[in-house]
């Protein structure tokens, strides 16, 4: 299958084994310019490993993955990130004892290198970027607190706002909505639908309701294969899917 | 931002109480004897304060501390025996010129690691960048490979134990288990003398108190938080885009060149420099230094450095059996007890008091409450 | 440097020192096997480790004093009397420092290093202030006492296979009881998945207690038989310390296994070396090769490669 550039990601012939077992298997898959991709499938279908496997956390055995035409796979975690891929943990990962503030200041893609973050300095540029992303996550109140006493829900945005901060042409959620109110889950579409007119995001979620509102396309995984893709009304319709993962 | 300035503002009294006590309290306090041990123990404080960003910050537990301190302290050495050693000197020996020790080990001839220690300037570059180089290729091994917490502190522990195997091995190289002894002179000028060791109490303090600045800028920065922030949370920081083994290797290196410092201070102020620095016991008994002072507290360090010492020379003056028993308690105390050490007790019984004063004196009381918050955790 | 032996000189040469080489094995091993179940299997780091293992040396000592007063008969057998008191003693106070120390310290494993380390300098001085600062050796019984001849130029202390004998059986016992038994089955099972272990109804705090005890309480065994090769002293402990976390760490922490294999290949390639250089030079090269060894393999030998 020839790689076609024009694809923000394209993962081709993936593969990663523990000790034998299969976690990923032969994964193809592509991301397009200003998509919304979900990955669907029930519990160790391989999903977050999907995840660690393009953010290099996971090291595969097999297979390519190419971000913009580049190679990731021979890449460390930090020079993924600085390539622009954002990640999102399953749970939310902050700098608790920070403030939204700082926790934003310290993801600032500026003064990444050691001798670049002892002479940072927080200038107008910074405080401004702060205040733009503050408000696209709905914490522009907030900015102050301590980052321990959000909700679940805040938190989950506030991490999006970490990675927003540094402007990813792919961003990857790991189960953003999980533990939000429906308010909160709606708000988060919302937010969704409206950052990715500048980029494409890799979603990983359980909510079906959520998935719906936010799919372009969904790929479902079971044990490390894809047994369907395609627009969300198709593969639900797919017995295959609806066999292990939608039936119960 | 606001919170910074109040900190620093708060810091700065503490440096200013700590500066008094050290550079004008004790030189009145002490005669030239009690003077001398002082600055001995001030020299530990440069250990326990790299040990306050590596481990306190960036909870990276280094048990090797003393493999640091002593590199810095033989650096010195080195360049003082050899100028002891002048043919003039040591005419009686077998062969004039070299150390006394290696004459002993029936050593002919210096060898070449020794010389370049006949150059001060380069001796004085040696101390920091010999034990800080030797941090990096330890640092860069470990932390690319992602080894942290206990192997660790395992690695570096074992580290100080060969390193002290070796120099006790080698005597015909190092001295063995005697170390560098009978220093004299610092070209020309003798060490030994009262006035020389106040001079150097006063060069000490002063050092100390300019690495405390250093250690306390470094951990006002932003890469100050980010070692805080990859001790909680290091994959977050890691897929921010920064790579966490640098800043590691960075603050290690930070930690053994302040070590180092206080390695060649001592070796000024004490006259000799022996192997018993860096074995496995006297590092860990610095890594204690830093958590009675509060961990990642860089002034509870200094006085914690201060208060064991001072502990340990009256009561083993007078019950030297209850000393080992009072340390091994300590230690089992600060873990179990006080996590936070003497800057916690402070900010939990101290401060408040202290800003409830400020505050019905005039009303300024916010200045301690909000440097309270901000440095705990 | 081989010039000037015979080949019967050096094959006796090899052999003494193959044997030397597997009396410095057993002592490791012993050493190491307690600290593996504590380190390996709990991720408790023990810096007493070794002064439970001369609590145990203490004990013999004390018990070969009192079967030499008062029961000179039996004293043929004493020894197996002390290492069965030796492994009750340090076993009974690992679970005493289990339950007052360690039990609040599992999250915070640097600080156990910290707390465990000052309970090492406690039972030094305690040691020092009972036994005195001297070091101490007990009396062999007569039949451990002297050494089979092999050949003209090959003698084997007895002593010295006995404590071979003891490593086999004690690495054999604790085999045994992490993969033949129920309680061995419930410590991996805590040390895999501790809040599942406690929702099938494991008493995952009692686990801990015992293993930990154990781990002493093997330690205690190691010092016992130590008594037969080597004489004891307050802070003979420590001196062991790093060797035994590098023999563990080296084999892989996990791995039981792995740690047989470690303390083989450190003891031999020291007692190897040994013959070529000073003992203290042999000592030196043989830690940083299993220092640089983990720097290129920080999980150590063997291990289990797991989805994170």
């Amino acid at each position: 299958m020839p790689t076609q550039n024009d694809f923000v990601l394209s993962v081709e012939d993936l593969a990663v084994s523990f000790d034998g077992f299969k976690a990923v298997d032969d994964l193809t898959f592509y991301v397009d310019k200003n998509e919304i991709l979900v990955i669907i499938g029930p519990n160790g279908a391989g999903k977050t490993t999907v995840l660690d496997l393009i953010c290099g956390r996971t090291k595969a055995i097999a297979g390519s993955i190419k971000f913009h035409g580049e190679e990731l796979t021979a890449k460390t975690e930090h020079e993924i990130v600085r390539a622009g891929v954002g990640r999102k943990f399953q749970n939310p990962s902050i700098y608790e004892t920070l403030t939204v503030f700082e926790n934003l200041e310290i993801s600032y893609p500026r003064g990444r290198s050691v001798f670049g973050a002892l002479f940072f300095r927080t200038d107008a540029a910074v405080r401004e970027r702060i205040a733009e992303v503050a408000e696209m996550i709905f914490l522009e109140d907030c900015l102050s607190m301590r980052a321990e006493y959000l909700s679940h829900g805040q938190k989950q945005w506030l991490e999006i706002g970490m990675l927003l901060i540094q402007d990813p042409d792919l961003l990857m959620l790991d189960e953003p909505v999980a533990g939000m109110s429906v308010g909160e889950r709606v708000k988060t579409a919302e937010l969704l639908n409206r950052i990715i007119r500048d980029r494409s995001v890799l979603v990983i979620e359980h909510d079906m309701k959520f998935v719906e509102d936010i799919a372009h396309k969904v790929i479902v995984l079971h044990q490390g294969k894809i047994i369907s893709q395609g627009a969300m009304a198709k593969v639900k319709a797919d017995p295959k899917v609806v066999e292990v993962y939608l039936g119960h | 931002m606001s919170k910074t300035l109040f900190a620093s503002r708060g810091n700065l009294v503490g440096l200013l109480l700590l500066a008094v006590l050290l550079l004008v309290v004790f030189p009145l306090v002490f005669d030239i004897f009690r003077l001398n041990l002082v600055g001995k123990y001030l020299t530990y404080a440069f250990v326990a304060l790299g040990l306050v960003l590596c481990w306190g910050n960036a909870g990276i537990l280094s048990l090797g501390q003393g493999v640091f301190f002593g590199l810095g302290g033989y650096c010195m050495a080195m360049f003082l025996k050899l100028e002891a050693s002048s043919p003039e000197n040591t005419k009686i020996q077998s062969t004039p010129g070299i150390p006394d020790f290696m004459d002993w080990n029936q050593v002919t001839a210096l060898p070449w690691f020794w010389e370049p220690f006949h150059s001060l300037s380069f001796s004085l570059v040696a101390v920091v960048v010999v034990p800080a180089l030797f941090a990096f290729v330890i640092g860069l091994a470990m932390f690319k490979r992602r080894v942290g917490g206990v192997y660790f502190a395992i690695i570096t522990q074992a580290i100080a134990a060969i390193l002290t195997i070796l120099i006790v091995g080698q005597q015909g190289y190092t001295g063995g288990i005697n170390g560098i002894t009978d220093l004299r002179t610092l070209k020309g000028w003798d060490i030994r003398t009262d006035h020389a060791k106040l001079i150097l109490y006063f060069i000490n303090g002063g050092l100390l108190l300019g690495a405390l600045l250093l250690a306390q800028f470094v951990q006002q920065t932003k890469l100050g938080r980010l070692l805080v922030a990859m001790r909680d949370k290091e994959d977050r920081v890691r897929f921010s885009g920064y790579d966490v083994s640098s800043f590691r290797i960075f603050v290690f290196c930070f930690a053994a060149g302040l070590a180092a410092i206080g390695g060649a201070m001592f070796t000024l102020q004490v006259g000799f420099m022996s192997s018993s620095f860096i074995g496995i016991v006297p590092s860990i008994e610095m890594v204690i230094y830093c958590a009675v002072g509060g961990r990642s507290s860089l002034i509870g360090a200094v006085y914690g450095t201060l208060l064991i010492n001072f502990g340990r020379s009256l009561l083993s003056e007078s019950f030297p059996q209850l000393w080992q028993f009072a340390m091994g308690g300590l230690f089992i105390a600060i873990v179990m007890v006080f996590p936070d050490g003497l800057a916690g007790l402070y900010q939990t019984y101290a401060a408040p008091l202290i800003a409830r004063r400020f505050r019905s004196g005039r009303g300024g009381g916010r200045i301690a409450a909000a440097s309270t918050g901000s440095r705990v955790h | 440097m081989l010039m000037g032996y015979s080949f019967a000189d050096l094959g006796s040469i090899f052999a003494m020192q193959a044997f030397a080489g597997l009396s410095l094995f057993s002592v490791f091993l012993l050493m190491a096997l307690g600290l593996a179940i504590i380190f390996g299997q709990m991720g408790v780091i023990n810096m007493a480790h070794g002064e439970f293992m001369i609590l145990g040396a203490y004990v013999t000592y004390l018990c070969s004093g009192f079967f030499s007063a008062f029961l000179p008969g039996l004293y043929a057998i004493y020894f197996l009397v002390a290492m069965v008191l030796a492994f009750v003693v340090a076993g009974a106070l690992g679970m005493a420092v289990e339950w007052l120390m360690i039990r609040h310290l599992y999250r915070r494993p640097l600080d156990t290093l910290l707390a465990t380390w000052g309970l090492s300098l406690v039972l030094q001085q305690a040691y020092r202030s009972i036994f005195g600062a001297r070091e101490v050796g007990v009396e062999l019984p007569e039949w451990m006492m002297g050494s089979t001849h092999l050949s003209e130029t090959i003698d084997i202390p007895i002593n010295g296979l006995f404590v071979m004998a003891l490593t086999v059986l004690i690495t054999a016992c604790v085999f045994a009881m992490m993969f033949r038994s129920s309680w061995g089955k419930k410590v991996r099972a805590v040390v895999q998945n501790r809040t599942m272990a406690g929702a099938v109804g494991i008493d995952t705090e009692r686990v801990d207690r015992y293993t930990f005890g154990i781990g002493c309480g093997i330690a205690g065994v190691a010092g016992s038989a130590f008594t037969m090769i080597g004489s004891t002293g307050p802070t003979s402990g420590q001196l062991y310390i790093v060797d035994t976390f590098l023999v563990v760490v080296f084999g892989g922490a996990q791995s039981l296994l792995g740690t047989i294999a470690s303390a083989f290949s450190i003891s031999q390639a020291q007692s190897t070396m040994e013959f070529f250089l000073s003992g203290s030079m042999a000592k030196v090269l043989v830690l940083l090769g299993v220092v640089g060894i983990l720097m290129l393999r920080p999980q150590g030998l063997f291990v289990i490669k797991v989805r994170r």
